[in-house]
């Protein structure tokens, strides 16, 4: 179905804020290609191939297909009628917007993930590439990856800091019966940075035979757009199904950020709609002040990390620090680097929230709704009792679900102190 | 002549050894530099430590690490070079490291204080000839050579891009990988180093898995430098403080063989 399609948004107008990035993968000072000269000639054919399979119906038909039979989109667009009544009883009268949930946890493999991974993969067969290599941090991309790679028959490796191999076991498990090898990382602090320097390392003595398929909408171009490029199926979908539903565009779109391609995914065929505000959420951990988090916007400065110029956590030296968040899959010291542009442009609002808020936005979620959101997606589930107060009660609120937290029970349970 | 090609114009190849500064410490590092100078370097590359070095093996990562934990900061690097260049007017000193460090306070701060700490050459791994502008026009600016990689996977319609621009030496990445793994083959290296002198003036050093004084011999067959890094940061991962006399004797070794082995080139 068409709608699904990478390709299919509103057309694009002069000024545009969809343009980006310009031919050398700059959102305006954000991006770039900053990797080693033996991944350059790499870096330039997968451009080139992209651009090739954009153009290409063939491309498009079969991501369109795969999309909908495999993953099962579209996702649902949800009213959420007593998460917005029970957050109205608080609000001022007259107060009280709307709320709808982008089901992105109905996904195949629980999360937004799985719709990039599909794009990925097949731009890799294009290119005709034999093994498939992913970083993961909490596992969820690693389960897409492998899931997709076992779904081409492609050998698969995905690199994990030891410490996350370790607080992960069931994904760990996951990725291994779907046929990937797990390489635990054990250089550096044993998180998802180190991991993704390690595939990098890979990468760079394999170019040859192997494709790496990036999680998110971070790295050197052009990944930070065919990622965004593949996730713009959250945003397009949800334009159509809310017209549909209430006739009219959203008032404020919210998703969680850590590289950001669920963000990015949902935002992106919305930026040129001035009347749609936007807000991404910053995993704040125990506080900006305290320096535990994974703020890269909020708490970090412009840098070079991982192929790209953006927002970094790092010291007055450059070295790169350490990002603390409850929610693995946010634990990242950069994020994407439009995203570091659209921050600078003042068109999407950046704020923190904590592990304690996103905790309470969970419980709430699951005693509400009767969903189990992931902790990544409580982050933005905990910004609306303050938002919907702002906003008035004929004003609708669309916030992405972008994954389901069965993974994060055991994350749960430690932090309410209960033994399960 | 800058100091850079000097030291290639000796009728002989170069030593270039590569140690990270601040292992085991800041304070032992100057004494480290001596004994590469002692052993008969020719050019030393002083590595930047970077808490995410992406193309670096398990030698020099582990040394990165050291030497952050010891507390080596930027200002602490550059007092080190500075110190070096009293004690030795004429060994060219190349920085070696990651773009993030290097562009924390800026381009022109970092060409500047490089320049002012007598530095002669940069070599940024993460900065391809398509980001040039990120920091060479600083280092330009500042009479510092931009220093550029080629691999076995710069190919002829890509090598003007990498060449332009390019000064003080190309340094030939001898295998698609890491730092400290496998080596090339010889004939590959010669047939490489061939393809960049035909469409270059500069002098071509080869590096990447060069370990041996027989592996340097070799590679100063068919090259202008020769560059040792993990090997020698192995050395001084097994020594610590007393890292300086076998480093100095080390050196010497591969001083020598490449000594030797020019003499028997045809």
């Amino acid at each position: 179905m068409t709608a699904n399609s990478f390709r299919t948004q509103p057309p694009a107008r002069a000024n545009s804020l969809r343009q980006q990035p310009d031919s050398r993968g700059h959102f305006g000072t954000f991006g770039g290609r900053y990797v080693a000269e033996t991944l350059m000639p790499l870096i330039l054919d997968l451009e080139r191939e992209y651009r090739a399979a954009k153009a290409d119906p063939a491309f498009q038909a079969e991501f369109d297909d795969l999309l909908e039979h495999y993953v099962g989109r579209p996702s649902p667009l949800y009213y959420a009628e007593r998460l917005t009544e029970t957050l109205r009883k608080d609000a001022p009268a007259g107060h009280g917007a709307k709320i709808y949930f982008k089901r992105e946890e109905l996904n195949h493999t629980g999360a937004h993930k799985i719709n990039n991974c599909i794009g990925q993969i097949l731009l890799a067969r294009r290119m005709g590439k034999t093994r498939i290599i992913a970083e993961t941090g909490a596992g969820q991309h690693g389960v897409a990856t492998a899931t997709v790679a076992a779904r081409f028959g492609l050998p698969c490796t995905i690199f994990m800091g030891a410490k996350d191999v370790e607080r992960q076991k069931p994904n760990v498990f996951r990725m291994k019966l779907l046929g990937a090898e797990v390489q635990p990382v054990t250089s550096g602090a044993q998180t998802l940075k180190d991991a993704m320097n390690e595939a990098l390392r890979d990468w760079v003595a394999t170019v040859h035979d192997t494709f790496y398929i990036i999680g998110t909408a971070a790295g050197p171009h052009p990944y930070p757009e065919l990622v965004r490029d593949f996730q713009s199926v959250i945003g397009t979908e949800t334009r159509a199904q809310i017209l549909k539903a209430e006739g009219r565009l959203p008032d404020l779109l919210v998703a969680a950020v850590g590289g950001g391609s669920n963000a990015i995914g949902l935002f992106h065929p919305f930026l040129d709609d001035a009347a749609v505000a936007m807000l991404g959420i910053e995993a704040a951990g125990r506080g900006i002040a305290t320096g535990e988090h994974a703020a890269s916007l909020n708490g970090g400065v412009p840098g070079v990390l991982h192929g790209n110029r953006t927002y970094l956590l790092q010291d007055e030296d450059g070295q790169i620090a350490e990002a603390h968040s409850i929610s693995a899959g946010l634990d990242y010291p950069g994020i994407g680097p439009e995203h570091s542009w659209l921050y600078e442009s003042g068109r999407v609002d950046y704020i923190p929230i904590t592990d304690a808020e996103a905790l309470d936005a969970f419980q709430l979620c699951c005693r509400t709704e009767g969903i189990i959101p992931a902790l990544e997606s409580s982050h933005a589930l905990a910004a609306l009792p303050a938002k919907a107060r702002e906003y008035r009660d004929d004003q609708i609120i669309v916030v992405n679900v972008s994954g389901r937290g069965d993974k994060d029970i055991f994350t749960v349970a430690d932090a309410l102190g209960v033994a399960i | 002549m800058t100091r850079l090609s000097a030291a290639f114009a000796q009728g002989r190849p170069a030593l270039v050894i590569f140690v990270t500064v601040g292992d085991p410490s800041p304070a032992a590092t100057p004494a480290i530099l001596d004994a590469l100078v002692e052993g008969g370097a020719d050019v030393i590359e002083l590595g930047m430590p970077f808490t995410d070095p992406m193309a670096d093996g398990p030698a020099i990562q582990a040394a990165n690490l050291r030497s952050l934990a010891t507390g080596t900061t930027t200002a602490g690097i550059l007092a080190i070079a500075r110190d070096f260049r009293a004690r030795h007017p004429h060994i060219p000193l190349v920085l070696m490291g990651y773009a993030n460090p290097m562009l924390r306070r800026g381009p022109d701060w970092f060409a500047a204080a490089a320049r002012d700490a007598g530095i002669d050459g940069v070599i940024c791994v993460d900065v391809p000839p398509e980001e040039d502008d990120a920091l060479g026009p600083a280092l330009r600016a500042a009479g510092i050579d931009p220093i550029r990689l080629a691999t076995p996977t710069t190919d002829a319609a890509r090598l003007p891009a990498v060449l332009e621009g390019a000064s003080g030496f190309i340094y030939y990445v001898s295998v698609a990988g890491i730092t400290g793994k496998q080596q090339a083959a010889q004939a590959s290296v010669a047939e490489a180093v061939g393809r960049l002198k035909a469409a270059t003036d500069l002098p071509v050093a080869v590096g990447f898995g060069i370990r041996t004084p027989e592996q340097a011999a070799a590679i100063a067959r068919v090259a202008d430098g020769v560059v040792v890094g993990s090997a020698i940061v192995d050395l001084i991962a097994r020594h610590g403080e007393d890292a300086p006399g076998p480093v100095r004797a080390y050196v010497a070794d591969l001083a020598a063989a490449i000594r030797a082995a020019h003499k028997e080139r045809p």
